[in-house]
């Protein structure tokens, strides 16, 4: 008899998330639903505004991907009013995203997604020694391990017995220590533990380089419609130097730390199965990102892969990208262009039923409906297929394109683990993904600093100058991976107001219901096959679902206002064409 | 005057002392194991003690203070919102003593950062409502949706609605701070035309809510409203707008670096020009620090890195109500701007830009903005 384990909420994630799974007598997973329970409309505020204010309106769909919905909005008016920002407005962006990517990725890895992986109590077994020795197991060749030295991690030890000992956990209060399919040793659990607590300390620097160029982090303000404003210091020699200081601390961190993690999860975890199942989407898309010259991007494939097959690149074709409905609190439309949805809120709630709750027992609860409508999120589709996105499907849409810099960190990262290129389809791969994603910034990205200071020597541009023409009607877009994966906003405006407002977001792509075809987004279906050892806690569809980051605020924004009747939508020459 | 104040917070805090802690850790035993000194605490202390707008001579009170904070868990509550605020508080200073405090005030439930999920985290969240009934801080972080049953939000294998589980769960505590501008007035879901009928979580509770407004507020400005009601066993005088007013009783503009272009007349044209490089006033540009009550340009962001005037662009407005509508377009000057209300004042209007520039103090008032209806329709 198919059981249900309602999880509401999903924490140590951004936003309001509720994950259901139905489970079999022998607790395996047979369909899985995913519904964001929070609705804000941030698009149809959007209507009727200053072009120029969008960027900041789009911003706060998120905080935690601060940037990424800022520069998202101010490049989607840029490229529908036809304006080319300089260069170094271009690099200094590029700047932001760096910052951007190492905060967001090891905040997720250490702060939100490592309770899945690490028990903080086996922590306080372990032998130091024997600890600080098997750090060095695990770093990239030429490198060797940070904060993993005997004394620290005898006074991290010290620090969490007291913490244990003395009773109110606080926030560790009831989480999934001890868990089965916990794997790591009282050693490796230490190694984890000790940099938890030292990324409180790195976080703050990556935040810091954000605001050097942003003016503050969460949610900078140095863009503009046109390009940077942070002029002043870009022109001053010690700012530069403070960036380029930080960002040497980030990148080292990610190989002394970040890496090293990975690839000692990869050891301890490769054989637990609900980590190395493989998924069961085989499709992952992908956006350029992170300009490191006039021609060049750091992550530079624009399309995806189908079946899991590295060895085959399709191009993307942006007119493909459609929105369906069927199972959002939205009426029907069927699938929608982005430039031309139509969204209006059409909640219908959960419906009466039961789930096994904390204790093991099957209590009445709230669940969703797979008949009709369960989930704030839409469903975006490419060419009627979803797709997954996220940094998973950078790195496998760039190795597949033959990006040199992502084949050479990924390649390295298998030979290292000896794992097989298939093991990258799997929980464990997504997030080994976004430290190798990480890796290739860390290894790569000063290039774009490089550059920004070579043609700071010969041009202060900074801004390009514009004119909003009140009588012409614009169209416009944005595409590009942000930490979460590919992002899309598309604009039109008319008589110099916005008209019409609608963002595809990752976590949409990743997390949105079940399609008028019945075809279901990856969370959901990669959850089928998975199997729980104790329904109670079902850590193991936790931890695949913080595998993609969750970020939901994003995810839930959607709305569009009515759409009247669209010209052809023709792909912009500025920033389309890769 | 000074001593009886002082004296009343000592025995504020001995009141506090007598109560049963929730840890049984004395502050001292967290900062050594936390590898922090003493005199890094009593130096924060002091910091904050002045960031309060108390005497320095206040230090080693706000020490005492912080020692009891224990005394006081956090529920964390996040409704309709973008997590900034949350992103913004982990960011606070190295040696990360202002986490460390917010740690040791003991966080039952704060779901960005909880270990627990699902069940085992309703679980903590009831427990720590019923263990803690009628002592513990609420924070809340977003706006409360309240259109249509406020359905537009629900937490919880029951699928409570976000409207009703802050209803319950302020019921309890003893005391209600609103962190950020969406729980203080709405926020960015609340702007025109509001589809979800967001509203600040003070519309809907019938107890005093303390509004740390910002977008996201700095983390001072959070970790020292708490201080504040710890010393005085009271909530910290405010403003016509509840916001406390040793953080937001100046203007942005009252202490911005760029004053002195301001007074003489030096204005940025737009980004990028000549002006812009050499750091002129932001005004013309749609610096909205005149009107805007905060200090970020006394505090800073990110352990005093810069904050938006540095970075060349002006205030938004982000701590005041309705900014959203009130202040757009954000990069023209707000007296350029044609409002559509009759309620506005008609001074807005009138006041160009010369006439600032002349005179340097013609501001407009903050109160006649917070009036102004949204520039559309």
């Amino acid at each position: 008899m198919a059981k249900r384990v309602v999880i509401d909420p999903i924490t140590r994630i951004e936003g309001h998330l509720r994950v259901e799974v139905v489970i079999d007598e022998n607790n395996v997973i047979k369909d899985a639903y995913s519904s964001a329970t929070l609705w804000r409309g941030i698009e149809v505020i959007l209507k009727g505004r200053d072009p120029r204010d969008a960027g900041f309106m789009t911003q706060r769909i998120c905080g935690v991907c601060t940037y990424s919905h800022y520069k998202a909005g101010i490049s989607a008016v840029e490229n529908a009013l036809g304006i080319e920002p300089p260069l170094n407005a271009k690099l200094t962006r590029t700047l932001l995203d760096f910052a951007l990517f190492f905060h967001d990725h090891i905040v997720h890895f250490y702060q939100l997604h490592a309770l899945d992986w690490v028990d903080i109590i086996s922590a306080l077994k372990a032998d130091p020694k024997k600890a600080s020795e098997e750090a060095f197991k695990y770093v990239p060749k030429g490198y060797n391990p940070i904060a993993t030295g005997e004394d620290e991690l005898r006074e991290v030890q010290k620090r969490v017995a007291k913490f244990a000992e003395k009773g109110d956990l606080g926030p560790f209060k009831n989480a999934y220590f001890g868990h089965p399919t916990m794997k790591f040793t009282p050693e490796q659990n230490l190694i984890a533990l000790s940099h938890y607590l030292k990324t409180l300390e790195m976080q703050r620097i990556a935040a810091q380089m954000m605001a050097i160029f942003g003016g503050k982090n969460p949610h900078p303000q140095s863009l503009t419609v046109g390009g940077v404003t942070c002029v002043m210091d870009l022109q001053d020699p010690a700012r530069l130097a403070e960036y380029m200081t930080k960002f040497k601390q980030l990148a080292d961190y990610t190989n002394r730390a970040y890496y090293a993690d990975i690839v000692m999860a990869a050891e301890a975890y490769r054989n637990e199965p609900s980590v190395v199942q493989k998924n069961n989407l085989g499709n992952y898309i992908t956006y350029k990102t992170m300009q490191t010259s006039q021609n060049s991007w750091l992550f530079d494939a624009c399309g995806y892969i189908k079946d899991f097959d590295l060895g085959k690149f399709y191009e993307i074709d942006e007119s493909k990208i459609e929105e369906d409905v069927t199972h959002s609190w939205y009426k029907d439309t069927g699938f929608r262009h982005p430039y031309n949805g139509e969204t209006i809120p059409d909640y219908t709630g959960y419906v009466e039923g039961e789930s096994i709750n904390g204790e093991g027992k099957v209590v009445p609860a709230k669940v969703a409906n797979p008949k009709g409508k369960y989930s704030w999120i839409k469903s975006p589709r490419y060419n009627k297929e979803p797709m997954e996105v996220g940094p998973l499907a950078c790195m496998v849409v760039n190795y597949a394109k033959g990006n040199e810099k992502v084949k050479k960190v990924v390649d390295e990262f298998l030979n290292q683990t000896g794992l097989p290129a298939e093991a990258l389809f799997t929980t464990l791969g997504r997030t080994a993904a976004r430290m190798l994603q990480t890796k290739v910034i860390a290894d790569y990205g000063i290039e774009a600093f490089n550059n920004l200071v070579e043609n700071l020597k010969v041009d202060q541009t900074t801004v390009a100058p514009y004119v909003i023409d009140e009588n012409k009607e614009y169209k416009g877009r944005f595409i590009g991976d942000v930490p979460r994966g590919m992002l899309s906003h598309w604009c039109r405006i008319k008589n110099g107001k916005i008209e019409n407002w609608q963002a595809v977001v990752p976590s949409t792509w990743n997390a949105g219901p079940a399609d008028m075809n019945g075809k279901k987004g990856a969370y959901e279906v990669n959850l089928i096959g998975m199997k729980l050892q104790d329904p109670a806690k079902p850590l193991e569809v936790i931890r695949n679902i913080h595998s993609y980051d969750p970020c939901i605020a994003c995810a839930v924004h959607v709305m569009d206002v009515k759409g009247k009747k669209l010209g052809e939508f023709k792909v912009d020459p500025l920033y389309g064409g890769c | 005057m000074k001593d009886a104040l002082m004296e009343k917070m000592r025995k504020r805090i001995e009141e506090l002392r007598k109560l049963p802690g929730v840890s049984n850790k004395s502050i001292k035993e967290v900062l050594e194991e936390n590898g922090i000194s003493r005199r890094d605490f009593l130096k924060w202390a002091g910091a904050l003690a002045v960031t309060l707008g108390l005497p320095a001579s206040f230090a080693p009170v706000v020490a005492e203070a912080a020692e009891v904070s224990d005394r006081l868990p956090v529920v964390w509550l996040h409704l309709a919102e973008c997590t900034g605020c949350s992103e913004s508080l982990i960011r606070t200073d190295a040696p990360s003593i202002d986490d460390l405090i917010f740690n040791y005030i003991n966080l039952q439930y704060h779901d960005t950062l909880m270990a627990a999920a699902g069940w085992q985290a309703e679980e903590n969240y009831e427990e720590a409502l019923k263990k803690f009934a009628g002592r513990f801080i609420l924070c809340v972080e977003g706006g409360v949706p309240t259109k249509d049953g406020g359905e537009y939000l629900t937490i919880g294998p029951e699928a409570e609605t976000g409207l009703e589980k802050l209803k319950r769960t302020a019921a309890k505590a003893a005391a209600v701070i609103a962190v950020g501008t969406c729980s203080s007035f709405g926020g960015i879901q609340a702007a025109y035309p509001n589809p979800t009928g967001t509203v600040g979580i003070s519309k809907v509770l019938n107890k005093p809510v303390i509004n740390v407004p910002g977008c996201p507020p700095s983390a001072k400005n959070i970790v020292g409203t708490i201080v504040y009601r710890i010393l005085y066993g009271a909530l910290p005088p405010v403003d016509n707008l509840n916001r406390p007013k040793w953080a937001y009783g100046l203007r942005i503009h009252d202490l911005c670096e760029r004053r002195g272009h301001f007074d003489a007349g030096e204005f940025v044209e737009e980004f990028g020009d000549a002006g812009a490089m050499n750091g002129f006033c932001l005004y013309k540009v749609g610096c909205k620090g005149p009107y805007t009550f905060n200090n970020c340009s006394r505090e800073r962001f990110n352990q005093h890195t810069s904050w938006p005037v540095q970075a060349g662009h002006g205030c938004i407005g982000c701590s005041e109500p309705d900014f959203w509508d009130a202040m757009a377009p954000y990069e023209e000057p707000l007296a350029d701007h044609k409002f559509m209300s009759v309620n506005a004042d008609a001074t807005a209007d009138k006041v160009g830009v010369t006439i600032l520039t002349l005179a340097g103090v013609a501001i407009v008032a903050h109160a006649a903005i917070s009036a102004i209806k949204p520039p559309k329709e």
